[in-house]
């Protein structure tokens, strides 16, 4: 770890990286962006930007089961119950002719409304308030470790199932016919989200963490002429708002997860005004 | 057009039930090899519905079989499908090249294209005259461009039977002829069985080799005259 901090030391030579928090909050963000961003691809082409934020709001209900439970560890709670609120949530998609926007704002105002019951009857809504928003400038050298290992990890599942997944957001009865087990992917997909969003909202906040993962690929989307292009304006987008973010809050005071989305907010417009032009 | 006698499908007593309400029924028929089997029926009568049965899409009870005529053996069946539409948008950064690779490859089509790749897909989109789409957006194509490459998908590798959901709109009436001299084509050149959900009635009677005529059960098979003259056929679109 030290040759990491003394390396970005030298690389990045602003008075800011002389704290250690700004350093792990730097690494945080050059580690989430990126994953959020590619993993934002496949959410916005498939139109499930309501079901990710659907799943950052069940984090409150994981973290209010888990108390009751009396599990010490808040992760495992969230995560678990955000898997199981994703596959829920995906089988009663498949099996109902509703419309799933329906479905998933059920399932996420119980979500929501089960945890701060849950949270403010014991009294420790307050304690967890801090999830709402998130605060990256937290973030330790150990939780920086478990973030490399998601790093990695995500980085193999996108480059062995992305086509699988591409094939089935295209048409899922096509996959099908080509011997492509259409449900297991789609739960794949959904489980390494919710793991994603669980893993990151303490730095980020149950209100910003969809933003961060639908806007990069927005954005991309309105210049991007094909997937590679695709996937690398939206790493960009991210890496370049987090950054940013992170040292104009350092100055101005402005906790850094809002900032990050005004920045990545003004990209969304900039290249939603150039679409016209390069799609002439 | 005579069958080459050496395969059969056989679709036997499919039904389909959703919600307790009977979309399906008891639908039997055979597919010869080199044969052109157009389902026609009006809106409603379950042509959809039976091509997912027969895709395994949704549950029914009944099979398909896929007998080679020579051993009477029963064979696993290759089938190719060509959807009636796909969740593209316009301007969506899908190119060609992108979708194709997607469902015939595993190499990531986010990372740097693969020439060995994209040459095996340029190769199968020449086929039906496509190759030159191969770097466009997939929601920028045209009705009949889309069509031609969606086949070429749906024939590679090449399938025993191929099923295609003809879409309603976006293919003009010429474009909707040429895909179907292809699919004579393709037919004739690999043996293969093909069933089609047509909505054109007029060239179903030129190009068909054998008419379903579907409402929930088979009205009425045959070939084309058996079927158009039919009292079946009258009751289900009318005197045209």
């Amino acid at each position: 770890m030290e040759v990491i901090y003394n390396f970005l030391e030298i690389i990045l030579p602003f008075d800011f990286m002389q704290y250690a928090f700004m350093k792990n909050a730097f690494l945080a963000i050059i580690l989430v962006s990126p994953i959020f961003a590619i993993l934002g691809t496949m959410i916005v082409n498939n139109k499930m930007a309501f079901f990710s934020d659907a799943l950052g709001h069940s984090a409150l209900t994981g973290i209010a089961l888990g108390m009751l439970l009396g599990i010490s560890n808040m992760n495992i709670s969230m995560i678990l119950f955000a898997i199981i609120f994703a596959i829920l949530l995906n089988l009663v998609k498949n099996r109902t002719s509703y419309g799933a926007d329906t479905i998933i704002s059920v399932f996420s105002s119980i979500a929501i409304a089960l945890g701060l019951a849950i949270l403010a009857q014991s009294g420790s809504f307050n304690k967890y308030s801090s999830y709402l928003i998130g605060d990256i400038l937290s973030i330790s050298t150990t939780e920086i470790l478990y973030l490399t290992i998601a790093f990695v990890l995500v980085f193999i599942f996108w480059s062995k199932l992305f086509n699988k997944l591409n094939a089935v957001s295209i048409n899922p009865m096509l996959a099908k016919s080509k011997g492509i087990n259409v449900k297991l992917i789609d739960n794949i997909f959904a489980i390494v989200i919710a793991i994603m969003v669980m893993i990151s909202i303490r730095w980020i906040g149950i209100l910003l963490i969809n933003s961060i993962m639908i806007l990069p690929a927005a954005s991309s989307r309105n210049i991007a002429k094909n997937m590679r292009s695709y996937h690398g304006f939206s790493i960009i987008f991210a890496l370049f708002s987090g950054i940013l973010g992170l040292i104009i809050s350092y100055y101005t005071n402005i906790p850094t997860g809002p900032m990050i989305v005004i920045i990545l907010g003004i990209i969304y417009f900039i290249t939603f005004g150039m679409k016209k032009l390069v799609n002439k | 057009m005579e069958a080459c006698g050496l395969h059969c499908t056989k679709i036997k007593n499919i039904s389909v039930n959703i919600e307790n309400q009977e979309i399906v029924k008891n639908v039997t028929f055979d597919v010869h090899c080199g044969e052109l089997t157009m389902i026609i029926g009006r809106n409603g009568a379950g042509k959809s519905t039976l091509l997912k049965a027969l895709l395994n899409e949704v549950e029914h009870t009944g099979k398909v079989e896929f007998v080679d005529m020579k051993d009477k053996k029963n064979k696993k069946i290759k089938i190719g499908y060509v959807p009636q539409s796909l969740n593209i948008e316009r301007n969506m950064p899908t190119s060609v090249y992108d979708m194709f690779a997607s469902y015939i490859s595993d190499k990531p089509v986010f990372l740097k294209k693969n020439k060995e790749l994209y040459e095996t897909i340029k190769q199968n989109l020449k086929i039906f005259g496509a190759d030159k789409l191969i770097d466009k957006r997939v929601g920028n194509l045209s009705g009949g461009e889309l069509q031609r490459i969606l086949l070429s998908i749906a024939t590679y590798p090449i399938p025993n039977l191929l099923i295609l959901d003809e879409p309603v709109s976006g293919v003009d009436r010429n474009g909707t002829r040429d895909f179907y001299e292809i699919l004579s084509k393709l037919k004739d050149k690999y043996d293969m069985s093909i069933i089609l959900v047509s909505h054109d009635l007029e060239l179903v009677k030129k190009f068909a080799d054998k008419v379903i005529l579907l409402d929930k059960v088979v009205k009425k098979q045959g070939t084309a005259k058996e079927v158009f003259e039919s009292k079946e056929f009258k009751e289900s679109f009318g005197t045209i």
